[in-house]
């Protein structure tokens, strides 16, 4: 990644780009725009950005065409922005290769935050997964399977620390039910949502989130769920 | 194996539904005077001090003292009063008992015939509304009452009973208590003057009460009993899933024909069935000759007498032969014996043996029970012809008078000009047209007058009806022998060709009825399909009733078209509804209303009833009449079912398309009310977050796209409230004096950001007249306008607005070089839902604002529609508004 990161903006929308661009650039980013999907397919071949801000509803292509099209040759993080109702879509976007999505209309802060977390997210999994993992007072040892809360060493069933440690490994990633069901239970049983609801009702108990009121262990209703590192 | 002892679950089920019915107990007795009222009475004393709510519904004390004694101290529901024949009856009063809800109930007499008026024909049948309503009844019979031994009792004591009991009803009872006496007590008691008989009883009362009898009349009654309890047992072995050495499914066929002995061979079967504890079926195969109405009426009496008695009943049609009908259709249902009756009196040209003798034959593997069935007397018919039903009336003597007279005035004038040798040819000839016409009778009279004539005219001693030669005494023979037999022969082939007429008739009707009723789409039509049907077949009047609201049921078509029925018929209408059987004349509910109602019976319940009435109704249905008239029946149930069915899915599919709509313009709605405010949070944020990091020009620009998305937002907001206003009609011009250049100028005025990016032209000459409107709508209609073309057309493009007067009204014309909208949809912009089909992905906008221009401009008197652009690029919205008369004198005026 060289000095400044550059985003890639595909919204037809010209007044969300316009405060997009205002914000982001405030931030030192720099903002490629695109009105249309087929236009954003192409800025994101020539122009190689860091990261992909896509609106999923869009004109000409269907959002859900665009992540699959990009994810055809690029890996580069994409964030989705869609409306409250569209849990399908999103779901669909985000199992087809979208790393995170925001829910319009939004506060340019949480932007900025998922925006970073997506760009940082991207050398981790690159690199040789890093072992340590410290959020808060959580600290998971992924290479000995060792979790401790406040010093404290937390037991962990083996399925409980499969989950524990997606989560952990794409932490302030959103990761669909679906996703999370394949990885730890294998793809015979990606409608047994009640599992990963009994399995993270488990983890919030073991790691003192509240379940009424999660601050680490994040329910993205309809979607899947997110580790919040508060960063 | 482990599943055969499981509890059999139809029986479990029958156990659970008597758990619902009031439970039965009979007082059974051998004779009257045995004490079963006083056995009852005491039952219900002993009952009543145990603490249980006991009424009497009806019991007979014939002024007997022991037995009114024992009433005592038990409430009696008020009989219910008739009036029948001038004389006043009493009865028991079903709904009073209904209303009164006791515990139990005494009902005495269980086979007592109620008096026509009632609502049902049997007193059991009242007790069966009774059980069903949840109430314990006690009762008492005799068992020369039960309709199987009714023959074996009148064999006995050579009295028939007329008031029978299907023997189903004794099944339904829960407890029989057998009332025993010996047979030189009760004579005892009747001696003492201790029985009551009544009055057309007393002349056979010696013969009645005789040992003998009373011996055979006290064993039938312990073994009816028994046999009860045997039934009994085996259903609760079942029940209970005890093993044991069930009887086979196997079943017994009892073959009727319309002779005199079917009844009695019917109760036969149900005996013998019953003794083996087997099913069985009555089974009647159609013959190729035409029934005679006694005969049918006596076929119908059997069948109907089968299903009282529990048995089943088919009538199968003959196609090659009977017998082999019967083997193969008892092959096919697991037949095991078969029960026939003895062949009647040999016919007088029998060809081949008779179904019996050949059944007897053929049916190698089965049993095979001969009957003898005794005949009476006045049902063995002296000649067996076939058109036994045409007898001779006044019209057909006067044809034979004519063709006789003709007859011998031709011969006259044969025998005066030429020498004819035979001139009895030409009365045979006679002879034969009216058997060939008219039938056997009137051929037998037309053959003795043609040989009196013959014989008086023509043979001698002319003019006297001696007879010398031997030649005219074969000739009469031959004139009888040919009558005979032609007429039998050519009675044959008419009835043949009317009953094929008949059937070719009622093949149209049916396939004319099908035809209607698929075709018909509206339920009324297929009501209407329905009654002409069963009108035109079965020759009557006939309504057809469907349900209407919760529990009611009105009358959709009758045929000739009726609209009232009496409430006697509506009482029983109601009750075939409320049971789903059929109740009326020539049902056993209700008989004494003037029609028939029959529920039409569908796999998912019943969905309607028809009713017929016939012209004439002193006998009962005939077979063939009750199974067209089901057929029919089926059929309209069938019909009305689909039209329901389709209703239904249409209904359905309404509901859903007005959900889909609902909630593309909800979430259209939603997208086009967020769009704007993600500019806006976005933005307010951006400032917020990073305000001083932003340049003061890009600062500048953020609170600008805050601004223009809050304006957009509020147009928004006022086309949602237009439309609701238009939605609910209250859309009303506050009309004034307005120039369209003002509005136009304002409306560029309020848009002037979207527009920004056009070439924006307006064309308005000076002379473009003044118009009665509502300045604020018709804004509204031009920012719409302007709107949309700013929405859809590729900017710096050409937008232009223009405005002529014309033919008294006033044309206002914009159009923009976008992409157009072809010319199928030109006419559904309109539709408030149009764009909403298409989801998010179109520019934001819900759409609504076409259908708000219409809604405006027809408030104006005025119309709106979409043309090609200029050039034939883009799009034109093309705006007609009224000019009135008045405005230029109100000028000048100024």
């Amino acid at each position: 990644m060289s000095g400044i990161a550059r985003i890639l903006v595909i919204d037809d929308e010209p007044q969300i780009r316009k405060f997009l661009r205002i914000s982001l650039e405030a931030n030192g980013f720099e903002v490629i725009e695109a009105a249309t999907g087929k236009q954003g397919i192409d800025l994101c071949a020539t122009r190689t950005p860091d990261l992909v801000v896509l609106d999923l509803g869009l004109p000409d292509l269907d959002g859900q065409e665009v992540v699959t099209r990009i994810r055809d040759w690029s890996p580069v993080p994409i964030i989705v922005l869609s409306v409250r109702a569209a849990e399908a879509e999103k779901v669909a976007a985000l199992d087809s290769g979208a790393n995170d999505y925001i829910t319009k209309p939004f506060g340019i802060a949480e932007f900025m935050a998922r925006l970073r977390a997506a760009l940082r997210s991207r050398p981790a999994e690159e690199g040789a997964a890093q072992a340590m993992h410290r959020i808060g007072d959580l600290e998971v040892d992924l290479a000995r399977h060792q979790v401790t809360l406040a010093g404290t060493p937390v037991k962990l069933s083996r399925k409980e620390f499969d989950l524990l440690r997606l989560l952990v490994i794409h932490a302030d990633r959103v990761l669909t039910h679906d996703y999370l069901l394949r990885e730890v239970w294998g793809p015979a049983h990606l409608s047994d949502t009640q599992y990963l609801r009994v399995y993270i009702g488990h983890l919030r108990q073991k790691l003192g989130d509240d379940a009424a009121n999660p601050k680490l262990i994040v329910n993205e209703i309809g979607v899947g769920y997110r580790l919040v590192t508060g960063a | 194996m482990e599943s055969d002892d499981r509890p059999q679950p139809e029986a479990l089920l029958e156990e659970a539904a008597r758990e619902h019915r009031g439970r039965l107990k009979i007082f059974l007795g051998a004779a009257p005077g045995v004490g079963k009222t006083y056995a009852m009475l005491e039952d219900a004393q002993r009952r009543r001090k145990e603490g249980a709510d006991i009424v009497i519904g009806i019991v007979e004390s014939h002024g007997r003292q022991e037995t009114e004694a024992l009433m005592r101290g038990l409430e009696a529901i008020p009989r219910r009063l008739l009036s029948y024949r001038g004389r006043l009856m009493s009865e028991l009063d079903l709904d009073a008992v209904l209303a009164r809800r006791p515990a139990l109930v005494l009902v005495d007499e269980l086979a007592h015939t109620n008096v026509p008026g009632s609502r049902h024909e049997k007193r059991y049948q009242d007790v069966a509304e009774i059980l069903d309503a949840g109430i314990d009844v006690l009762t008492t019979m005799n068992v020369q009452h039960l309709e199987s031994l009714n023959d074996v009792v009148a064999r006995i004591t050579r009295i028939r009973v007329r008031e029978t009991l299907p023997d189903k009803v004794l099944e339904l009872a829960d407890e029989i208590e057998l009332i025993d006496l010996p047979p030189d007590e009760l004579i005892q008691r009747l001696r003492a003057g201790k029985v009551y008989l009544r009055d057309q009883a007393h002349r056979a009362v010696n013969h009645f009460f005789s040992r003998g009898n009373l011996t055979a009349l006290r064993e039938l009654a312990l073994r009816a009993a028994a046999e009860r309890v045997d039934s009994q047992m085996i259903s609760y072995m079942r029940a209970h899933a005890i093993p044991g050495p069930w009887p086979t499914s196997d079943r017994l066929l009892v073959c009727i024909d319309a002779g005199p002995a079917a009844e009695a061979l019917v109760r036969a079967a149900k005996r013998t069935a019953e003794r083996q504890r087997i099913p069985w079926i009555a089974l009647h195969v159609l013959h190729e000759e035409q029934m005679d109405e006694p005969a049918r009426d006596r076929l119908a009496a059997a069948m109907h007498l089968a299903e009282q008695l529990g048995g089943e009943t088919v009538v199968l049609p003959s196609e090659a032969d009977a017998v082999s009908e019967i083997l193969h259709y008892a092959a096919g249902r697991n037949v095991t014996c078969l029960m026939v009756g003895r062949p009647r009196k040999t016919r007088l040209f029998r060809l081949r043996a008779s179904v019996t003798e050949r059944l007897a034959r053929r049916g190698g593997d089965y049993d095979v029970i001969i009957v003898s069935a005794e005949e009476k007397p006045e049902a063995s018919a002296p000649l067996r012809a076939v058109d036994t039903s045409r007898r001779i009336n006044g019209r057909d003597a006067l044809i034979v008078t004519g063709v006789v007279t003709a007859s011998s005035a031709l011969a006259f004038v044969a025998d005066f000009f030429l020498d004819v040798p035979n001139l009895s040819l030409i009365f045979l000839t006679g002879v034969l047209l009216v058997a060939i016409r008219l039938g056997l009778w009137p051929s037998i009279l037309a053959s003795l007058l043609s040989f009196f004539a013959y014989n008086f005219f023509f043979t001698v001693p002319y003019h006297t009806f001696a007879v010398h030669r031997t030649e005219d005494l074969l000739t009469i023979f031959f004139f009888l022998v040919v009558a005979t037999l032609t007429g039998n022969l050519a009675g044959r082939l008419r009835e043949r060709a009317d009953s094929t007429r008949q059937t070719a008739r009622r093949i149209g009707n049916l396939y004319e009825f099908s035809r209607r009723a698929a075709s018909a789409a509206e339920i009324d039509d297929v009501a209407w399909a329905v009654v002409s049907h069963v009108s035109g077949t079965l020759q009557c009047q006939s309504v057809i009733l469907l349900p209407k609201g919760i529990d009611g049921l009105e009358i959709a078509a009758g045929f000739p078209p009726e609209d009232h029925l009496t409430p006697g018929n509506w009482a029983a209408a109601k009750w075939a509804w409320q049971h789903d059987k059929p109740a009326g004349w020539s049902s056993e509910t209700l008989p004494g209303s003037d029609w028939l109602f029959l529920p039409m019976d569908t796999p998912n319940g019943p969905v309607g009833l028809v009713g017929v009435c016939f012209a004439e109704r002193d006998r009962p249905l005939s077979t063939e009449q009750r199974r067209l008239l089901s057929a029919v029946v089926d059929q309209a149930a069938l019909a009305v079912e689909r039209t329901n069915l389709a209703r239904d899915i249409e209904e359905k599919r309404l509901l859903t398309e007005t959900e889909s709509l609902r909630a593309a313009l909800l979430s259209s709605i939603s997208h086009d009310l967020r769009t704007p405010l993600v500019s806006i949070i976005g933005s307010a944020s951006s400032l917020q977050n990073y305000g001083e990091r932003i340049p003061p020009a890009q600062r500048g620009e953020l609170l600008e796209t805050i601004q223009d998305e809050a304006e957009r937002l509020n147009r928004f907001v006022q086309n949602l409230l237009d439309m609701t206003r238009l939605g609910y009609g209250a859309l009303t011009p506050k009309r004034d004096w307005i120039d369209l250049r003002d509005v136009v100028g304002r409306a560029r005025e309020r848009l002037k950001k979207p527009l920004a990016d056009f070439a924006v032209s307006a064309d308005m000459p000076d002379t473009l007249p003044l118009l009665h409107a509502d300045a604020v709508l018709l804004e509204q209609v031009m920012v719409n306008l302007l709107d949309n073309a700013a929405k859809y057309a590729p900017p710096g493009t050409a937008i232009s607005i223009a405005a002529r007067p014309a033919d008294g009204m006033v044309e206002l014309r914009v159009s923009d070089r976008g992409p157009g909208i072809p010319p199928a949809d030109r006419e559904a912009v309109f539709d408030m839902f149009y764009r909403v089909r298409n989801g998010d992905r179109e520019k934001a906008g819900t759409g609504l604002g076409l259908a708000i221009c219409r809604g405006i401009v027809e408030a104006h008197g005025g119309s709106i529609r979409v043309e090609d652009g200029p050039g034939g690029t883009g799009t034109a919205l093309v705006v007609i508004l009224p000019v009135p008369a008045a405005p230029a004198g109100a000028g000048e005026a100024e």
